[in-house]
């Protein structure tokens, strides 16, 4: 079975989108966490996800991520059903960056070296524009918070996603990071990579977001372009929470 | 990384052929008794063999019980042990191709300086056992099917007593060599019978000493078997015939009355004139 | 108490001697006890991961099974092995009886569920950590299994220590299967059992001694590895 992330697989698939959601739902522990939601992603750029803890956005990105099955409900992306080859033209990156027990090198090689070719030279790519040359051969794990996070991106990247989904990546790090990730996802947006960006903070929220999903106990509320959405959100609960205020 | 598995090949095969590599040399498997071994015996008479011959003897010194159901198994090609009923037996039933007697020493008594049956200084092994019996003194056997063992139910039969009756009390069996079975002995005040080459050698003696020697019925005969080639057709028949020779001959029968521990001669060598 | 003191001073003197037949069964049980760990290692590793990260009907059970093979007596192993390799047995034309080849075989079948049930065990820990990750990269299982048994390498190291340390120490098994012949199997607990059983008490301490020895000086070596492991953050 040839492999999906060959090159010549690459080229025949230009774009994952639209990404339809019909009828979603999950349950977990007899509770319902997502409640019908039905969004048609189509534009390309970088959608941010927002809404207040709880509101179950993690979920929505790893059930679009194909990494958990819907209770009811369907997923599609480019008018398919979630599949393998769908998925491999996907990449996730973590709050929490999920580094393995080696270098800095050879964590990216480890996702580098299957799919053939010079490795070494992309990967050397890939470090440079992550800012991590000098770290190349320290141990992965022994990099800052805000490093690590650098480097789960850039293997993220290395894959060559189409959809590039991040959840809450920021969260944990240094300022001077966060705005080297933010830097580097515009890069990639440029490229035309579709980005999927769950946030809490409405700053960086306001920086990089094309359009905005606003989800709320399981729901989605809105679904609009930014300038719509931060200039005049037509929810309360959306109002509510641009305005920094706890909604129930 | 690819180089390092090919090194770590390298060394892994390495490793196997040094351990799994056999002695190239020729070599047999005498299954045996351990009191020619433990007393050194073997250790002084391999070496002067393996001179004359170049061959090696690999020693599997098990107790008789053990070796004779090995050699049964086809897992040695000499049968060197010291129970003689058994080992005409072995030949009887065609496992073995002829027996020879090879040198002889003798069972002797041991025992702790309270000496409880009040046995020190008898000559008759038969009346030793009686009294043991009869007060119920400790007394510590093989238990194990050896040679040794063998001898002692053959004189047990003869006072007339079944001393499993108490066994776990007074009766102690250990099921094991006669070193181990020594070793209990000694630790638990238990009279024992052992030959006496064993006894010689032995270096966990305590303070117990030889207490009935000289009884004609407690001598001790060692005997060698050709495992038959034609039951095991594995036997390297003609090293083994070589040993056997070598053992029964003038040279060997020699060397093994020069065999001495402590200025005492251990073995009497009896091999029938050639 | 006699034996004690002087079992240290004549294990003292074996070793500054540098006693020819000391250093024969040493070399011997190094020899036999590490190509044995090696083999179980080389089975157990893959099987422990596969166990680990696999699903499928059955696993809890085999999982159970492999943990309680852990305690397999020596002397039921070494019996086993032998009816296998003995001339009357169904292996007996490999010749392997009573060679160290025979002692390698006995000692991996006896180490083999204990690097295989501990793999499993820190395999399944490292697993529910890199798990996500993995499958959002859509690694497939046979590369899960190498990464995971690579990145654990320093836990894994222990393992094998625990593998090694059961081998060395144990005499049920080669004693039956190596038959304990002089400069051919004997190695250091055969040695021992024998000078036990020759009421030689004080150099089979000694022999012990030099045994509890090595056994701790390895122990200390994998210890060192793993604090340097430790500190760049590979364990």
């Amino acid at each position: 079975m040839p492999d999906a992330c060959s090159p010549a697989v690459t080229s025949r698939v230009e774009s994952l989108l639209p990404l339809e959601v019909v009828g979603l739902s999950y349950f977990a522990g007899g509770e319902k966490l997502l409640d019908d939601i039905n969004l048609t992603i189509e534009s390309a750029g970088i959608s941010v996800i927002m809404g207040p803890n709880g509101a179950g956005k993690s979920l929505f990105l790893r059930l679009v991520h194909g990494m958990l099955t819907p209770g009811c409900g369907e997923i599609r992306w480019r008018r398919k059903s979630l599949d393998l080859a769908v998925r491999r033209h996907q990449a996730l990156v973590f709050q929490k960056p999920v580094l393995m027990r080696r270098s800095v090198a050879a964590n990216l090689d480890f996702v580098l070296k299957p799919r053939g070719g010079d490795y070494r030279q992309r990967r050397d790519q890939l470090l440079r524009q992550a800012g991590l040359s000098a770290q190349r051969d320290r141990p992965a794990r022994l990099l800052s918070g805000g490093e690590q996070q650098k480097l789960a991106l850039a293997r993220a990247l290395s894959t060559e996603p189409l959809v590039l989904m991040l959840d809450e990546p920021c969260a944990s790090i240094d300022a001077a990071s966060t705005l080297q990730i933010e830097d580097r996802l515009l890069q990639v947006r440029k490229r035309g990579v579709k980005i999927l960006l769950v946030t809490h903070d409405i700053g960086q929220a306001r920086r990089l977001a094309d359009d905005v999903v606003f989800m709320h106990n399981g729901r989605v509320l809105e679904y609009s372009t930014a300038p719509e959405f931060f200039e005049a959100p037509s929810s309360p609960e959306a109002k509510a929470y641009l305005e920094g205020r706890i909604v129930i | 990384m690819k180089s390092l598995t090919r090194k770590f090949l390298i060394a892994v095969s390495l490793a196997i052929l040094g351990v799994t590599s056999a002695i190239a040399a020729e070599s047999i498997v005498v299954q045996s008794t351990t009191s020619t071994q433990n007393s050194g015996l073997y250790g002084y008479l391999l070496p002067m063999f393996k001179k004359d011959t170049g061959i090696t003897v690999n020693v599997v010194a098990v107790g008789t019980g053990q070796a004779i159901k090995n050699a049964k198994n086809c897992d040695g090609d000499v049968l060197f042990v010291h129970a003689k009923p058994s080992e005409e037996k072995f030949v009887a039933e065609g496992y073995g191709v002829s027996r020879s007697d090879v040198m002889y020493n003798d069972f002797i008594f041991v025992g702790p300086p309270a000496d409880p049956a009040g046995i020190a200084g008898g000559k008759n092994a038969v009346e030793a056992l009686e009294k043991i019996a009869a007060s119920k003194a400790k007394f510590a056997s093989r238990g194990d099917n050896s040679g040794t063992h063998k001898k002692e139910k053959a004189l047990w039969k003869q006072a007339g007593i079944d001393p499993t009756a108490g066994s776990g009390g007074w009766y102690l069996e250990t099921g094991s060599g006669m070193g181990a079975t020594l070793n209990a002995a000694v630790g638990s005040g238990a009279y024992t019978m052992t030959d006496r080459a064993t006894w010689i050698s032995f270096k966990n003696k305590g303070d117990y000493s030889i207490q009935v020697e000289g009884d004609d019925i407690l001598f001790n005969q060692y005997g060698i078997i050709l495992v038959n080639p034609d039951k095991c057709p594995a036997v390297k028949v003609e090293p083994a015939n070589k040993f056997i020779d070598w053992v029964l001959s003038k040279r060997g029968q020699a060397a093994i009355a020069s065999y001495k521990l402590g200025g005492q001669q251990l073995f009497f060598p009896n091999a029938p004139m050639m | 108490m006699q034996d004690f003191s002087s079992a240290f001073g004549l294990a003292f003197s074996l070793i500054i001697h540098a006693d020819a037949d000391l250093i024969e069964i040493i070399g011997l049980s190094l020899r036999v006890s590490l190509s044995a760990v090696l083999f179980a290692a080389l089975i157990g590793f893959p099987l422990g991961a596969a166990l680990a990260v696999t699903r499928f009907p059955g696993q809890q059970v085999l999982t159970v099974m492999l943990n309680s093979l852990m305690g397999l007596p020596p002397v039921v192993v070494g019996l086993l092995v032998y009816m296998a390799l003995s001339r009357a047995g169904p292996l007996g034309w490999l010749n392997l009886l009573y060679t160290p080849g025979a002692m390698v075989v006995a000692q991996a079948i006896l180490v083999t569920p204990i690097i295989a049930a501990l793999t499993r065990q820190i395999i399944e820990d490292m697993h529910k950590e890199y798990d996500e990750q993995f499958r959002s990269l859509c690694i497939p299982t046979h590369r899960v299994i190498t990464a995971l048994i690579w990145d654990a390498r320093y836990s894994l190291l222990t393992v094998t220590l625990a593998g090694f340390g059961r081998a060395i120490a144990e005499v049920g098994a080669v004693i039956i299967v190596g038959g304990n012949i002089d400069h051919l199997t004997r190695v250091m607990t055969t040695a021992i059992a024998l000078e036990t059983s020759k009421g030689d008490l004080a150099l089979a301490l000694a022999l012990g001694f030099i045994l509890l020895v090595l056994a701790l000086s390895i122990n200390a070596g994998v210890y060192g590895l793993r604090s340097s492991a430790k500190r760049l953050a590979y364990a």
